[in-house]
């Protein structure tokens, strides 16, 4: 093996210069290290945090590639409304997947590219290993944010919220908030205009509108995704199978519901996302939603009032419009900002689902709450934590006091 | 009042090499070896010059903060070299053994006719008391205050461990002297966890408690069944005794003579012919590795199992405390793309493209390679799998990093040795060394509490 001894030799070279870090991230991507046990247990098992992160990323590729395919069809079907006719035979066309690549690529690179740049110089700086987190929130950040977001705010976001979001804090399994939400959540309160309203969800969209505004006749495209029609009372065009095939316009990776399950199969299944995180945010959604359409059954709100649309949608239709799924799935279960013990993940999953819904129908001005749910809970995780681990210190207090009493 | 322990969470870890249940005895070690570093937070105090003779069950050393406690010869010989590292700490003290054993006698005791006191002294005497340990902080046990219980576990679930049903088998006499004169130092109860399925030599004897123990590793951690029996509290003080120490603490009761044999087991992946050898506290390794032979050179043997034991050469010495010698192959080469091609030869809790979750009988080939590199804990929820005891194994571990006492001891710090973050630090994705932080915050504590 030429190239394994090659590189051991220049791993010893590097040792202990600013260099290392840089050098070993690049080296342990090829090869397992040669490292083994001193003290302690002298085997250990085949897990690291790379194969962790790894299988979370392999979840992410179905979004990821319905997505790209997506990104072309929306552009295409908002200029041809008939392609919407039959979803299914114009959506894997190679003309789709060429504007996808165009449009989505771009953003994935300029993430990675960007982010991974912060974390090689920290680890240089610093004088640490690269660590893996950042391997999953660069797959995460470009597939939350809208497809016609300028790359300039994607990298300036990305710098935010890889240093303020997590290098602070001390790097990967030290930050509060999860790293790829604080990144939407900057993008959202810098660039307010270009993260909502009914544009940027479709490419070419905004473009568009310049070029009305500039005084061309040509239609407009309306790139309106569903929360947003409900939000503001207008009919929905798309039927309940586009929403859980993914035929809809929205952020980038979070529209296709069937691929998203199959990432949460994965993720269960291999035991890396917490079963519970999933399922009691999803059964908080419900909770919220069968609260909401109980309201309106009981006639305290008229359908005059603005929250009206989207508090009489179905409960169990939550699930399938917006991102509270791909959230449920892929951020909520990010183990550093969750809850770390299981019965605290079952709480902070459950209120997850409650706010995502509770601001997904009260806030008029943006109509989805899933990202800012996570972070708020991401808060209070610690303290959900905290009032679990009483329960077992109160426990062994009582047992004392039993013994001396 | 015995009580069966169940335990579900956990993993038993199944290795290839384990010893065959014949018994051989090794060859006379020409040089014995006490290291210090085996008795935990003990500072020895040298009694034997170098060039001074010594007989089997003479004092050595004791202990310099408590005087009592006294560390025997396992053997007759010339005391010949002490090595010293930084800051003149004691190393190594090597005792060139004579041909034949010559014993100091201590006289015989009848554990039912004597006192409480008797049999402490004379444990102390002999040197046997450092066998006792106590838990809160995994020490060799205070003389001053009596015990609430003694805990003994007689099944062994760690990798490749010594059978004891096997290495204690017609020994009931001595274990049953053992445990009388042990009864009489505690007002609580001795417990005995013996397994489930199995023919202990402790089924029988009187004068303890027995439990039926069951479920994966690490059921048979004495720290799991203390937990499950009846944890340890603020204040309160267990003992815990290895079964094979009771043999040599029955022998000595019964004949006068401390006779520091060892059954071991010989096991692992790169042992020629895996089995039990008879020898002796602190014999030559070399004795019993060449006599069942090697596969390779490049190996790492182990004093004890392999989650917890101690790395030694092959040419040194048997631990204090070990009844195990593992032998399994170093690691240290790299893996192509190791960290995310499909794994089968590993083992694994997750089902993270590894695939040991199919085949949960087969027995695996595991290496010290550590399988990646060290990071701050990401993923939670894993050591809980393979925790039984009831308490937080991630949030103990980060009170310890922090220094936090009083988390530590609301935590339940006072139940904990090391070995029981074995398996959690087997399994961590992190890689962090959990025995050494359990270890570090024990300490800690000792210092600051106790």
């Amino acid at each position: 093996m030429g190239l394994k001894l090659k590189l051991h030799t220049l791993k010893e070279k590097y040792k202990g210069t600013k260099m290392a870090p840089a050098f070993n991230a690049l080296h342990t991507f090829l090869y397992l290290p040669n490292e083994t046990t001193h003290g302690g247990t002298h085997i250990k098992a085949a897990d690291d945090l790379k194969r962790t992160m790894n299988t979370v990323i392999l979840a992410l590729v179905p979004c990821l590639l319905f997505g790209i395919f997506n990104a072309g069809y929306q552009h295409y079907a908002a200029l041809d409304e008939t392609l919407r006719l039959a979803p299914l035979a114009n959506f894997l066309t190679m003309d789709n997947f060429i504007m996808g690549c165009w449009t989505v690529l771009p953003l994935v690179l300029v993430s990675y590219g960007v982010g991974l740049g912060i974390e090689f110089l920290f680890a240089i700086i610093k004088g640490h290993e690269v660590e893996e987190g950042y391997l999953v929130t660069g797959m995460l950040v470009p597939l939350i944010v809208p497809i016609d977001i300028p790359l300039w705010m994607l990298a300036v976001a990305v710098i935010f919220g890889v240093i303020i979001g997590k290098e602070v804090f001390g790097g990967t399994g030290m930050n509060i908030l999860n790293p790829a939400l604080t990144i939407r959540a900057f993008l959202f309160f810098a660039y307010p205009t270009w993260m909502s309203g009914d544009k940027v969800w479709v490419h070419g969209a905004v473009e568009r509108q310049k070029e009305i505004m500039a005084g061309a006749n040509i239609d407009a495209i309306s790139g309106e995704t569903i929360l947003g029609s409900y939000a503001q009372n207008h009919n929905v065009v798309y039927d309940y199978w586009d929403m859980f095939w993914g035929f809809i316009p929205g952020s980038v990776g979070e529209t296709s519901k069937l691929l998203i399950l199959v990432g949460a199969f994965i993720l269960i299944f291999t035991k890396i996302g917490s079963w519970r995180i999933i399922f009691s945010t999803l059964i908080g959604a419900l909770t919220m939603g069968l609260i909401f359409n109980g309201i309106v059954d009981a006639g305290w709100i008229g359908e005059s009032s603005k929250f009206y649309g989207l508090m009489n949608v179905p409960f169990w239709q939550h699930l399938i419009i917006g991102s509270i799924l791909f959230g449920a799935v892929y951020m909520a279960t990010d183990p550093v900002s969750a809850s770390q013990t299981n019965k605290g993940k079952w709480i902070y999953g459950f209120l997850i689902g409650l706010i995502s819904i509770l601001i997904r129908v009260f806030n008029p001005a943006y109509p989805e709450g899933v990202f800012l749910a996570i972070l708020l809970m991401n808060v209070f995780a610690p303290t959900i934590d905290h009032y679990v681990i009483q329960g077992n210190i109160k426990k062994r207090a009582k047992r004392l006091k039993v013994k001396t009493a | 009042m015995s009580k069966d322990i169940k335990i579900k969470k956990g993993l038993t870890i199944n290795l290839k090499g384990e010893a065959e249940k014949t018994l051989s005895s090794a060859p006379r070690s020409r040089t014995f070896v006490l290291r210090p570093s085996d008795f935990h937070l003990i500072t020895p105090k040298l009694v034997v010059r170098e060039g001074g003779k010594v007989q089997a069950g003479e004092t050595i050393f004791y202990s310099k903060s408590n005087e009592l406690i006294k560390f025997a010869s396992p053997v007759s010989g010339t005391l010949t070299k002490i090595e010293r590292g930084a800051k003149r700490v004691i190393k190594e003290i090597t005792i060139e053994a004579d041909p034949q054993d010559s014993y100091k006698d201590f006289g015989v005791l009848s554990p039912e006719a004597s006192s409480a006191e008797e049999i402490k002294t004379r444990l102390l005497q002999s040197g046997c008391w450092p066998f006792i340990l106590q838990r809160p902080y995994a020490v060799i046990a205070g003389t001053e205050q009596e015990p609430r219980d003694i805990f003994i576990s007689a099944h062994s679930t760690a990798p490749l461990a010594n059978d004891y049903d096997f290495s204690l088998h017609g020994k009931e006499k001595e274990l049953q002297a053992a445990l009388t004169a042990l009864s009489k130092l505690t007002t609580g109860q001795v417990h005995v966890g013996v397994g489930k399925s199995g023919s202990s030599p402790f089924k029988g004897l009187k004068d303890i408690t027995l439990h039926n123990v069951s479920g994966p590793h690490p059921s048979g951690n004495v720290g799991t069944q203390i937990n499950k029996l009846s944890p340890v509290n603020k204040g309160e003080i267990v003992w815990t005794i290895a079964p094979q120490d009771l043999v040599i603490i029955g022998e000595l009761l019964l004949t006068g003579k401390f006779n520091a044999e060892r059954i071991i087991a010989l096991a692992g992946s790169e042992v020629k012919t895996p089995k039990y050898y008879r020898t002796r506290i602190g014999a030559e390794a070399s004795t019993f590795l060449y006599d069942s032979g090697l596969k390779e050179e490049n190996v790492r043997v182990v004093s004890g199992d392999v989650l917890t034991g101690k790395q030694i050469s092959p040419k040194g010495h048997l631990g204090y405390y070990s009844n195990t010698v593992s032998v399994i192959p170093e690691g240290d080469d790299y893996e192509f793309f190791g960290w995310n091609k499909p794994v089968f030869n590993k083992i694994s809790t997750s089902r993270a493209l590894t695939f040991s979750w199919l085949t949960p009988n087969k027995k695996f080939d595991l290496d010290t390679n550590t399988n990646g590199e060290h990071r701050a804990f990401v993923v939670t929820g894993i050591y809980e799998e393979v925790f039984p005891l009831d308490m937080y194994p991630l949030q103990m571990l980060k009170a310890c990093m922090v220094q936090d006492l009083d988390e530590m001891e609301a935590l339940g710090m006072y139940e904990v040795a090391p070995e029981d973050f074995a398996l959690t630090e087997f399994v961590c994705v992190s890689k962090q060394p959990h025995q050494q932080i359990i270890r570090n915050g024990l300490d800690l504590m000792y210092k600051e509490i106790g």
